[in-house]
């Protein structure tokens, strides 16, 4: 399978008055054709980060090394003009809250159709129709009518899925969704969920699940990145991932998730301490000071992103959990 | 599965900066806010102190000068003289103790109306809080200064009334920054929590109210005091204000100002004084501004 | 959308009552008669006065007859020219204000929104420094030191421009500066912080995500938000013209409506002052009504409240 995306040494940082931020540090992987990627992880984790960069999007105080290739050309810090020929068109982003993300101002119509006659030239009628089109495939009704709305009007789970198919009136190969369920109601979120995989089977798109909720990559990914302080910690497949968790961390994360079908436990497991302060990140590994197995070398040396299987890599001293 | 606990004790303990802190670092981090208070410290320094200075007295008429005489370093006139040969770099002085007067005590005016106006209005809710701010919202679209101006020709001038009629007017921002800090003071889930806590009602309102209306509110203090020495140099320029012989820095423009061709030193001087009071408390004020709200500068 | 300026228009009429309300109470509060700074007149001529001016009347009485006389476009009688009525003098004076104002507003939008936007694209260069420190010496400093200043430069030391009268061409620039320049450091400082919020906002973001071109981004989504608070602005920006005119007109010698009003307050001539007030106040309503309006288009969430 040919990687649509391919990232290599991927290193955003931000410049503030007390000192430099680094949000992402050293972050390596692919997304293949077809496939599905959940990033997990904390905020303040980086996974955000990283795709900002990617589609150019960080703040004024941002500056992203390293190199991104999108289907084998490099993207990254490219000019903005050659940048616009990809997004909105071969990869696609939406983010959490929608009503934010959506101009107040314009209507959906003008929104989605502004799309449309940027990438593909077409006149304003052929890209109403093909905006309402898109909105009936992510299932929003009376498609013909709303469309002529203000995103106001709608409600969140909608305003997603008008995000959505804004993201797709090009038909992107790779959907970038940056926790699109974390602003909705779980029943809504439910919805969405299946709206994209119904999208992935249907279209046959990559797609990057940005989530701090395992549960939303449980149904969706095909394969997981864990991350923590800016860089990955665990990288699996997901089944694996999640019976048999290589990473302190994913471990923690995993236990951490309160379950209906286990006996009663006494308390919630929690992680204990905080993440790491990302101006000042400690020598060796960055979860060493929250990890009950750590042990001397942790102090001392940080563990590579490391194979520890074809499909499996981790940044981990220890040999197994 | 074996529940094993993941936690660990001992971890290091954050050291938190209160909101005040972080206010006052990002104030003083601010080059333009910080020459300003200095500046402004100066002035008001100077026109207070001035008195004390063995300095001459602001009404003593020299008949040996010619008015509207130039500046002259060894006499000491440093503006030189005015219209009644007085010294008016003296008189300037003098004049910014009622200038500076005004802004203070007609922003405390402000302040205490629209404090009240404005927490009320918050904390009553309802019909009654709209009913208020419909009226504050009436009261925004009213030119006021014709209505002080108007005050000053039926009551006549009266530095009083003077001083309260631009407080009365100068209320409304006040009102409903009070009020909107109310309201989402209120709201907010740490006085449920405290409520929840069992923490007394007096001391939510002390504890946790009122600090967090009075960033907003010393922000607002602080905008509010040029914007009345505005108003009120405003009606003293056009002869409706102070008087003699307590002339207040719009007066003193407006008697330099006709005179410019001869005597361009005494506009530049006397505007110059308030020119740079006005500037620095802006700079003050957006400092504050952002130094409690801070946006991308 | 009409309901929603239908709604305007009710909050505006109480305003406008309550500005003649109140200009006329004031003014007949007034200790001492219209005549007292006159000669002294004897006292059958004093009444005869009184009665011809309708000041015998109950107070209420003279309210009604002042509100019926302004419907039909009578303020009144000036008391101090005897010759015209405050409506001659204001409907007089009143396009020379006007075209002074309208200048005014229509540069201060201009240049200011203009220099707004650039400062804002241009954040933390030099051009952002030197707007913004301009714009807070237009803001802070207030007009009648700047027009003497002015004056003094352009028109005494390096005799460029006429220091007063109107007319000729010449005349309309320095007070046109003086006027509209603390306005065009008000609507700059606005649109700049408007449109920094708006450059940094969720949907802009999502706009380039969209791969639109950037001139786009900036123009069809940046822009059209960030031009909101200044039109909310507009309202209060003509009032402050309004009231900055009354100053500028005053220096520069124009006959304006604003030294109307000047010379009335110095005279006491109650009906010119309240004349003037009544009329500028109900065009401020006026102009707060057409801003409102011009909000109500731009901004669909309000239409619908």
């Amino acid at each position: 399978m040919a990687a649509i995306l391919d990232v290599q040494g991927l290193k955003t940082s931000f410049t503030t008055p007390e000192g430099p931020v680094r949000a992402v540090n050293d972050v390596s992987f692919a997304i293949h054709a077809g496939e599905t990627l959940g990033i997990v992880g904390e905020s303040g984790s980086g996974k955000s980060q990283i795709f900002m960069s990617i589609m150019g999007l960080l703040a004024k105080n941002g500056r992203a090394e390293g190199s991104v290739k999108f289907k084998g050309k490099e993207i990254l810090n490219i000019p903005v003009p050659e940048l616009n020929k990809i997004r909105g068109v071969k990869m696609s982003m939406i983010f959490q809250d929608p009503m934010t993300s959506l101009n107040p101002y314009l209507s959906v119509k003008r929104q989605m159709t502004e799309v449309l006659e940027t990438h593909r030239g077409m006149s304003q009628d052929a890209a109403l129709a093909a905006a309402i089109e898109m909105l009936e495939v992510v299932q929003i009704p009376e498609a013909k009518r709303r469309v002529h709305m203000y995103p106001h009007e709608f409600s969140g789970g909608m305003r997603q899925r008008v995000m959505i198919a804004m993201a797709l009136l090009c038909e992107p190969e790779l959907l970038i969704a940056d926790e699109p369920t974390t602003a909705l109601d779980v029943t809504v979120q439910a919805q969405i969920l299946d709206l994209l995989g119904k999208l992935k089977r249907e279209t046959g798109m990559a797609i990057a699940l940005i989530t701090h909720d395992l549960g939303v990559i449980a149904g969706l990914a095909d394969r997981v990145m864990v991350m923590y302080a800016g860089a990955v910690a665990e990288r699996a497949d997901a089944g694996p991932l999640f019976k048999t968790p290589q990473h302190p961390y994913t471990q923690g994360l995993l236990r951490s998730m309160p379950r209906l079908d286990e006996a009663r436990a006494e308390r919630l497991q929690t992680i204990g301490g905080q993440p790491p302060n990302l101006q000042r990140l400690p020598e060796g590994c960055t979860f060493r000071d929250r990890c009950v197995y750590a042990f001397d070398r942790c102090a001392v040396e940080r563990p590579p992103l490391r194979p520890v299987s074809p499909d499996r890599a981790k940044a981990c001293h220890l040999e197994a959990l | 599965m074996a529940v094993t606990n993941l936690t660990i004790d001992g971890a290091p303990e954050v050291q938190g900066r209160s909101l005040w802190a972080d206010a006052r670092n990002r104030f003083f981090r601010n080059k333009a806010a910080v020459t300003s208070l200095i500046v402004f410290t100066i002035i008001v320094v100077a026109c207070f102190v001035a008195p004390f200075l063995g300095l001459r007295a602001p009404d003593y008429i020299n008949w040996n000068l010619s008015s509207w005489s130039a500046p002259d370093l060894q006499t000491g006139y440093l503006l030189g003289t005015d219209g009644n040969s007085r010294d008016l770099f003296v008189r300037t002085l003098y004049g910014g103790q009622i200038s500076l007067l005004v802004g203070f005590t007609a922003t405390l005016v402000s302040l205490v109306i629209g404090v009240v106006w404005g927490a009320s209005a918050g904390f009553l809710g309802g019909k009654v809080d709209g009913f208020m701010m419909r009226i504050v919202d009436i009261l925004y679209s009213i030119p006021f200064i014709f209505f002080v101006i108007m005050l000053t020709v039926v009551f006549g001038r009266n530095i009083v009334l003077i001083y309260v009629a631009i407080g009365a007017v100068s209320w409304l921002d006040m009102a409903r920054i009070v009020r909107g800090q109310t309201i989402s003071i209120r709201r907010k889930e740490f006085i449920e929590a405290a409520e929840a806590s069992g923490v007394s009602k007096w001391r939510i309102i002390t504890r946790h109210i009122i600090p967090n209306t009075l960033g907003p509110v010393v922000v607002y203090v602080t905008l509010t005091v040029p914007n009345v020495i505005l108003t009120e140099s405003f009606i003293s320029f056009l002869g409706m204000g102070t008087q003699e012989p307590g002339s207040s820095w719009g007066q003193l423009v407006s008697d330099a100002a006709v005179v410019m061709e001869i005597a361009p030193w005494a506009i530049i001087g006397t505007g110059a004084f308030l020119a740079i009071t006005l500037l620095c408390l802006n700079f003050i004020g957006d400092g504050m501004r952002d130094a409690f709200d801070p946006k991308d500068r | 959308m009409l309901n929603y300026f239908f709604r305007r228009l009710g909050g505006a009429i109480p305003t406008l009552f309550i500005i003649i309300a109140g200009t006329f109470f004031m003014m007949r509060l007034a200790p001492g008669g219209p005549f007292a700074r006159e000669r002294v007149v004897p006292p059958e001529v004093e009444a005869n006065l009184m009665k011809a001016y309708h000041l015998d009347e109950p107070l209420w009485q003279q309210f009604v007859r002042y509100l019926s006389g302004l419907v039909q476009g009578d303020f009144g009688p000036s008391f101090k020219y005897k010759d015209f009525t405050v409506a001659d003098l204001i409907f007089g004076g009143f396009p020379v204000s006007l075209q002074l104002g309208g200048i005014a507003i229509v540069l201060a939008l201009v240049i200011g929104i203009t220099l707004g936007i650039w400062a804002a694209l241009r954040q933390n260069s030099w051009v952002d420094y030197a707007t913004m420190s301009v714009s807070m010496v237009g803001i802070a400093v207030p007009n009648f030191v700047i027009a003497p200043v002015l004056t003094l430069v352009l028109g005494l030391q390096l005799s460029l421009l006429p220091v007063g009268g109107w007319g000729k061409p010449g005349n309309y620039v320095l007070p046109i500066i003086a006027l509209c320049l603390p306005q065009i450091a008000a609507i700059a400082r606005l649109t700049r912080a408007s449109m920094i919020e708006v450059l940094s906002s969720n949907f802009v973001r999502t706009a380039r995500a969209k791969g639109l071109r950037e001139s786009i981004t900036i123009t069809r989504h940046a822009i059209r938000a960030a031009i909101l608070p200044v039109i909310s602005y507009l309202g209060p920006a003509i009032a402050n013209i309004i009231t900055g005119s009354v100053v500028v007109e005053q220096i520069f010698s124009i006959p304006g409506i604003g030294r109307y009003f000047v010379q009335g307050s110095l005279n006491r001539d109650y009906t010119l002052v309240m004349g003037v007030t009544v009329f500028y106040g109900g065009l401020i309503i006026l102009c707060n009504l057409i801003a409102d309006l011009l909000y109500g288009i731009l901004d669909p969430k309000v239409r619908y409240d």
